[in-house]
């Protein structure tokens, strides 16, 4: 291979991209979930979850491409993360079957409402809560011996994979308050805006925190941020999160409807970008690289071949199904 | 060691039982989503109001088995890795670029278009919503392309050569995907899906025939999915008889345990109809045979010889109780289906299609047939691969992850009390929707009394004008 076109590389960053892409967009309404309770039955309610009905199904398959993607361009890592991470990823997958077909159930069964409306938010927050735990127990390390994981299936339970789990699903229910902000109107968006605000300070603490403490996770992480000259580039990482910190209170303060969920999501791409440099080359930190897990080069072109036509495709038309359910929801119908 | 041997039977028996629920809602909406989009099609040509009501009854149900299977489907695209992670690190780099590909043209179209044709018939028109509609329906057969090309890859892999770690290195994709049981699976499958809805559609027919034979849409429906089983079951039982040849010719020993055949015949094999098969002792007890036919179905003529399983090492023999059991549910049912195919045809050369109860009640208990027979046609195909996962490479013992028991058979418990909790009460819904007549002025997604924050909720600025002015008239 040529050092112009480094596969494993390129496919590192299109996974990034794939696994960014859930996040935020199935970060918002999982966050709708999570905030769920907050809203009063009947009205309040039904338009926080029609505001995501009809996209939700999309955002989750950005979860399949970052899951089948792994295991088709590192499936070295695939095969170790997976059984490492045992627990929390059938968890997760269990509070999603919930979560989405809590979506239909509620409207079939009247009578059973409430006990779907709790599948939702139960759902919503498990499986947060999961993501998070995982993201927290790979950063933290697996034990790999050859190419299996050697741990026990409890080595995701620690203090700081807990607090990575507790920081997503504050995260996400920012960012679901804020693009609640943009898609409703009256009292419900005075409540959101109020919610974004106190969510909002709670993520970028969080944020705070977990960026503190990776760093002195592992000697690796400590050199990709410390090591001179790398910090004149690195540190503009945290200076950019301050910078959108004090854009996004601004913007939630003067009232505007859409800035707060383009900064919210500024700041979770910033989040994620501090994510990468902590990690790269690794997939598995500290035992596999993107190099050592790759699949083969004849896989690596043939799906490449595959994501440069139809990604851009996807995108299109996925922005099309948003902008077929522009504007607000919710208030109209009733008077 | 005992540890181990639990811990790997667990893991199959989490495998088996996740897909299995998974494929009974590919099995319905690949058929329904189609059928959707002839019915749409049919609305958008004719105006008939009758096929816009029956187009909105059945999309409501399609909307809960699609959301069972996308949810039920996510699940098996990680246990790949959870449970069979050293499958995954050595087929990875085959069958993960299928799946990868599988996700970008199929997942993602349905996904994206589903909003559209579940909730945005009033904001798009009817003609961009048939758009939608049949993108649905493609996507669910790209779906079905590629995951069935990775299937049939670890039924008779090719294109491939081995590296030192000991995986699948991919050498010709074309030989990959389209590799030689491959056409026959997705044929066979296909058709299965189509058969399975079309038998559904039948029963709900028929079971509103039943109590009234002049509603209109009952009568549409019953006389649409008679037709399609009157065409598709004699095609499908012609196609799973190629398909049955190829397998003779890729996995004879898969062939060997469906027809119950532990020893060989040097002069004509017996098709064994019923009988008792011992795994152990090596002979199907109490058989009802007819002499010879066997050689007859496989080899065109009478007298040809056929190997048993006593020409296959023991250690590479599949289960052969279950392969031959399942297989016979799969064929009777096949026969049933072409058996009610044929009575519809005598209905109508009799035309008495829409007032002959006994065909209605056969109608009715055939509806579950079609899942049935596609679940034991897969049980067929995966049991008969045994002891392999990748056939005649990589055994299935050595597939699976380094994993304790007790953490496999905890989350085999979760799995099975959540699918059946939510499985149920979906399915109880769907036939709850089911038991309601198909009737003038159907409810849409968007309009289902009791729900107008649907409505509400997802119309634009400019829809609610369009709203508000249906409210008036
Ligand atoms: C012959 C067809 C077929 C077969 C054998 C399978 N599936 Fe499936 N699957 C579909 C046909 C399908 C579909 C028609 O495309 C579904 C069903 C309902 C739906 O929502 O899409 C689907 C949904 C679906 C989804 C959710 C897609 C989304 O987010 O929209 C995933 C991740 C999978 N499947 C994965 C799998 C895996 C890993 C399988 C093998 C073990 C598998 N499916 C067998
Ligand atoms: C939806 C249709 C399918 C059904 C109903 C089905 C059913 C089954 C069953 C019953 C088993 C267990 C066999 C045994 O352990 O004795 C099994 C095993 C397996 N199947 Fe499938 N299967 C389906 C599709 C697929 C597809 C599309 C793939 C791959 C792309 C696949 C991969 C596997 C693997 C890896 C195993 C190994 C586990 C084992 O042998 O127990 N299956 N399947
Ligand atoms: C009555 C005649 C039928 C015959 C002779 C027949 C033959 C076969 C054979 C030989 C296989 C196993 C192939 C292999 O694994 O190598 C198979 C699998 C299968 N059958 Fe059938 N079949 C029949 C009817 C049906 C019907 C009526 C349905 C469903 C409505 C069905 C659905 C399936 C499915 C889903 C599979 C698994 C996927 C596959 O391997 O194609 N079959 N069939």
């Amino acid at each position: 291979m040529s050092p112009a076109l480094d596969l494993p590389t390129v496919w590192a960053f299109i996974i990034a991209f794939a696994v960014f892409a859930y996040v935020v967009m199935d970060g918002f309404d999982l966050g709708i979930g999570i905030l769920f309770p907050t809203f009063k039955p009947g009205r309040e309610r039904d338009s926080a979850m029609n505001s995501v009905a009809p996209v939700w199904d999309g955002n989750e398959t950005w979860l399949v491409l970052g899951g089948g993607g792994l295991m088709a361009a590192f499936p070295l890592a695939y095969a170790i993360i997976l059984p490492a991470l045992y627990a929390p990823i059938i968890v997760m997958l269990l509070a999603l079957i919930f979560r989405g077909v809590a979506f239909e159930f509620r409207w079939r069964d009247p009578a059973h409402r409430a006990f779907w409306d709790v599948a939702f938010t139960g759902g919503s927050i498990i499986g947060t809560l999961a993501q998070g735990v995982t993201l927290g127990a790979l950063l933290q390390g697996i034990t790999v011996e050859g190419r299996q994981y050697a741990g026990g299936w409890w080595d995701w339970l620690t203090p700081f994979s807990l607090l990575t789990g507790v920081s997503l699903v504050v995260g996400y229910a920012f960012l679901g308050a804020t693009w609640l902000v943009m898609k409703t109107e009256g009292d419900v968006q005075a409540h959101v805006r109020r919610m974004a605000g106190w969510l909002g300070a709670g993520t970028i603490g969080l944020i705070g925190v977990v960026s503190a403490v990776t760093p002195f996770l592992k000697g690796a992480y400590y050199e990709n941020w410390f090591a001179w000259p790398n910090v004149l580039l690195t540190a503009q990482v945290p200076l950019l999160v301050l910078v959108g910190t004090v854009l996004f209170f601004r913007s939630l303060m003067r009232g505007h409807e859409y800035w707060p969920f383009l900064l919210a999501l500024g700041l979770f791409g910033l989040s994620f970008v501090g994510l990468g440099i902590s990690m790269f080359p690794y997939v598995v930190p500290g035992a596999v690289t993107i190099w050592q897990a790759a699949a083969p080069d004849s896989s690596l072109i043939f799906m490449l071949v595959g994501a440069v036509v139809l990604v851009p495709i996807i995108l299109t038309y996925t922005g099309y199904a948003y902008w077929v359910f522009r504007g607000k929801v919710g208030h109209e119908g009733y008077h | 060691m005992f540890d181990d041997i639990s811990a790997l039977t667990l893991a199959r028996a989490q495998f088996a039982f996740t897909v299995s629920f998974h494929f009974i809602f590919p099995a319905f909406s690949i058929g329904l989503a189609s059928y959707l989009a002839v019915l749409e099609a049919l609305w958008l040509r004719t105006k008939n109001e009758v096929y816009l009501n029956l187009f909105k009854y059945w999309l409501k149900i399609f909307a809960l088995a699609f959301a069972m299977g996308v949810v039920s489907g996510i699940t098996m695209s990680y246990q790949f890795g959870t449970n069979w992670s050293v499958f995954s690190d050595k087929a990875g780099p085959i069958i993960g670029p299928l799946m990868a590909y599988e996700v970008m043209t199929a997942f993602f179209l349905e996904a994206g278009f589903l909003g559209v044709m579940l909730f945005g018939m009033n904001r798009v028109g009817p003609k961009l919503h048939f758009m939608a509609t049949l993108a649905v329906a493609v996507g669910t057969f790209i779906s079905a392309f590629w995951i069935l090309s990775a299937n049939s890859w670890m039924q008779t892999p090719r294109g491939f050569t081995m590296n030192d770690a000991g995986q699948f290195v991919p050498a010709d994709w074309l030989a990959i995907i389209f590799n030689p049981s491959f056409p026959y699976r997705l044929v066979h499958t296909v058709l299965g899906a189509y058969l399975t809805t079309a038998l559904v559609v039948g029963a709900v027919g028929a079971w509103h025939l039943l109590k009234d034979k002049t509603n209109a849409g009952a009568r549409v429906m019953f006389n649409m999915a008679m037709g399609l089983v009157a065409v598709a079951a004699p095609i499908q039982i012609f196609a799973g008889d190629m398909h049955g040849l190829n397998t003779l010719e890729h996995q004879p020993a898969k062939v060997m345990a469906m027809e119950g055949h532990f020893e060989s015949h040097p002069d004509g094999a017996p098709l064994i109809l019923f009988g008792i098969p011992d795994q152990k002792a090596g002979e199907v007890r109490a058989q009802i045979a007819i002499p010879k036919a066997s050689s007859l179905i496989l080899k065109h003529d009478l007298d040809a010889p056929l190997a048993g399983l006593d020409t296959v090492p023991r250690e590479d023999w599949p289960p052969v109780p279950i392969v031959f059991w399942s297989f016979r549910i799969m064929v009777g049912l096949g026969m049933l289906m072409l058996g009610l195919g044929a009575f519809s045809v005598l209905a109508r050369v009799r035309r008495s299609l829409y007032d002959w109860p006994l065909l209605h009640r056969f109608a009715l208990v055939m509806g579950p047939a079609g899942f049935v027979a596609v679940l034991a046609g897969w049980v067929t195909t995966e049991v008969g691969r045994q002891p392999f996962t990748v056939y005649g490479l990589l055994r299935t013992a050595h597939s699976a992850a380094p994993l304790d028991a007790p953490a496999v058979a905890a989350s085999l418990l979760a799995f099975v009390i959540v699918y059946f909790v939510v499985f149920s009460a979906g399915t109880g819904y769907i036939l709850k929707l089911m038991s309601h007549a198909p009737h003038p002025g159907e409810p849409g997604l968007e309009e289902s009394p009791g729900q107008p924050v649907r409505t509400a909720g997802i119309t634009p600025a400019p829809g609610i004008h369009h709203a508000a002015e249906g409210d008036a008239s």
